[in-house]
């Protein structure tokens, strides 16, 4: 029991490290880095409850393939370190951040106080699995095609929205850059014109 | 319990020796039989047949010196080699290499870690390989390493939705995410998954090829435009790492594709002659390193908006329609 409590420590501890490093640190892609120790040590918090399944598909979908998105994007922009992105001007927009964070702690309270509110509330007594077959591939299955069906497709329907949209703004933006282009054509060719003449 | 330290830590050495000792003469393979192909000798000078070239080429490598430049970002720039090199060895921990066998009277499996979500490991593992192009690409403070790099994440991210994929039918027959259960499904030659998802193999092998940056699919590193890509500015150790590294992927994949479509070690004889396991998994796994290299030899590169169109117009398409068809096929 001892080493189960060892490894939730310090798997626990170099998650919220690398959480906090990614948002503190200045370099994009070393914040990315972070983050994906942050997913990693999160992963073996997973591996430790016995939900094997999720532990890898955190690993197989966060760390392989929307951090290299990420990471993809910050090459992409070539954003290095030390750029100032500028202060948000509208108080609102600055503002919004305590908010959220300060719901989200509000949340976490409620479900940490709502899941212990068993006899047993120690930080032992939460480890190793809830039920026997918690977490495995079956299980997950079953509750994402029953149970939670309707959300679970709502979800699928919300990213292809996602998808479109980002596609559509995508469109719009080159043909804005069309028109640009077209004006751009035409007013060299009256320039060049007016050389020739 | 420490008779079971003692045993693992016998098998990950040994692993580790078997797979670093196949890389070094998947090179030699490589270049024999490429010069074969195009009517040259290929090494011979080192030992006979030119069979001690790898060692030569290790050793000259470990003694260049190892150039750093100026503008790079030191500690991405160390990690990246070391990151680009461990998933693709990574791997080799759940891939079954042969039969279980009793050694000096005690069972043992000829797996480094048996686990029951195996599949999912090897995929998760597989696709952190990319890490080490994206960051040594990034990191080096040059154009031609970005822009190979940017290539290469951009590659990966397509085929690696349609590698998944090419399995996921060999995983609705055989009803398990475990190798070991795999390899124990396709016991005679008619049961190998290759005969039931022709398609998913095609998907597989292509795929895998793409995912490892392999010709026709090289355009990270293509030399005529890019140099050598991501790994331009890296020399010495540094350089050798993502070479070993690479081919070790190769082999990795080629491992794991013997394990889904070719029935691991299982062959004739296995019953009475345990130890012929470890041939027929080594038989299986060099011809998947022939069909690669022979590729490498036959294929010209890819114009990078032919790899784009081939990955998201008919791989995937493709993809998608084999799952569905053998899904539909399984339930009835």
């Amino acid at each position: 029991m001892t080493l189960d409590v060892a490894i939730f420590f310090i798997s626990a501890i170099v998650a919220v490290f690398g959480a906090t490093m990614m948002i503190t640190v200045r370099n994009p892609v070393a914040s990315v880095l972070y983050l994906l120790v942050s997913f990693a040590a999160q992963a073996v918090l997973f591996i430790q409850l016995g939900a094997l399944f999720l532990g890898v598909v955190l690993i197989i979908v966060y760390v392989g393939a929307i951090l290299v998105l990420f990471l993809f994007v910050v090459m992409l922009l070539n954003l290095r370190g030390g750029e100032d992105l500028g202060q948000p001007s509208r108080p609102m927009s600055r503002f919004s951040k305590y908010l959220i964070g300060a719901l989200l702690l509000v949340e976490l309270v409620f479900v940490i106080r709502g899941s212990a509110g068993g006899t047993d509330q120690t930080v032992t007594g939460m480890m190793g699995p809830v039920v026997e077959t918690f977490g495995s591939v079956q299980d997950v299955g079953m509750l994402l095609f029953t149970t939670y069906l309707y959300p679970f497709e709502l979800t699928g329907v919300l990213l292809l929205v996602a998808i479109v949209g980002a596609v559509v703004i995508a469109k719009r933006e080159t043909e804005r850059e069309a028109a640009q282009k077209k004006q751009l054509v035409e007013e060299r060719g009256h320039s060049s014109e007016e050389k020739v003449s | 319990m420490l008779e079971m330290v003692i045993i693992t830590l016998l098998k990950i050495i040994a692993v580790l020796a078997v797979v670093l000792t196949g890389c070094a003469y998947s090179t030699y393979l490589e270049r024999k039989v490429v010069a074969a192909m195009q009517h040259r000798i290929g090494p011979s000078y080192a030992g006979p047949y030119g069979l001690l070239q790898p060692l030569a080429d290790a050793v000259k490598l470990m003694f260049k010196e190892d150039i750093i430049p100026d503008n790079v970002e030191r500690w991405t720039y160390a990690m990246a080699p070391a990151i680009s090199f461990i998933p693709a060895l990574l791997t080799f921990a759940v891939v079954p290499f042969g039969m279980d066998m009793t050694i000096f009277g005690r069972e043992i499996k000829m797996v480094l870690s048996d686990m029951n979500v195996g599949v999912l490991f090897v995929f998760a593992i597989t696709s952190m390989g990319i890490y080490g192009i994206v960051l040594a690409g990034w990191s080096s403070g040059s154009k031609y390493s970005l822009l190979g790099s940017i290539r290469s994440s951009a590659q990966m991210i397509s085929y690696e939705i349609s590698y998944g994929l090419s399995i996921v039918g060999v995983l609705f027959i055989a009803n398990t995410l475990s190798l070991s259960e795999l390899i124990a499904q396709q016991e005679t030659i008619l049961d190998w998954f290759i005969f039931s998802q022709p398609v998913g193999f095609l998907l597989y092998v292509t795929c895998a090829v793409a995912e490892t940056n392999r010709a026709p699919f090289d355009l990270p590193e293509a030399e005529s435009e890019l140099v050598a890509g991501y790994h331009t500015e890296y020399s010495s150790m540094r350089f050798s790492m993502f070479f070993i590294g690479e081919y070790a992927n190769m082999l990795a994949v080629s491992a794991v594709g013997t394990v889904f479509f070719l029935g691991g070690w299982q062959g004739p004889f296995t019953e009475q002659v345990p130890i012929l396991s470890f041939v027929w998994f080594f038989v299986k796994v060099f011809m998947f390193m022939f069909v690669y290299i022979w590729l490498r030899a036959t294929f010209p590169r890819f114009r990078y908006d032919q790899l784009m169109n081939f990955g998201w117009k008919i791989l995937l398409p493709l993809a998608v329609v084999n799952t569905v068809v053998t899904g539909f096929f399984v339930v009835l």
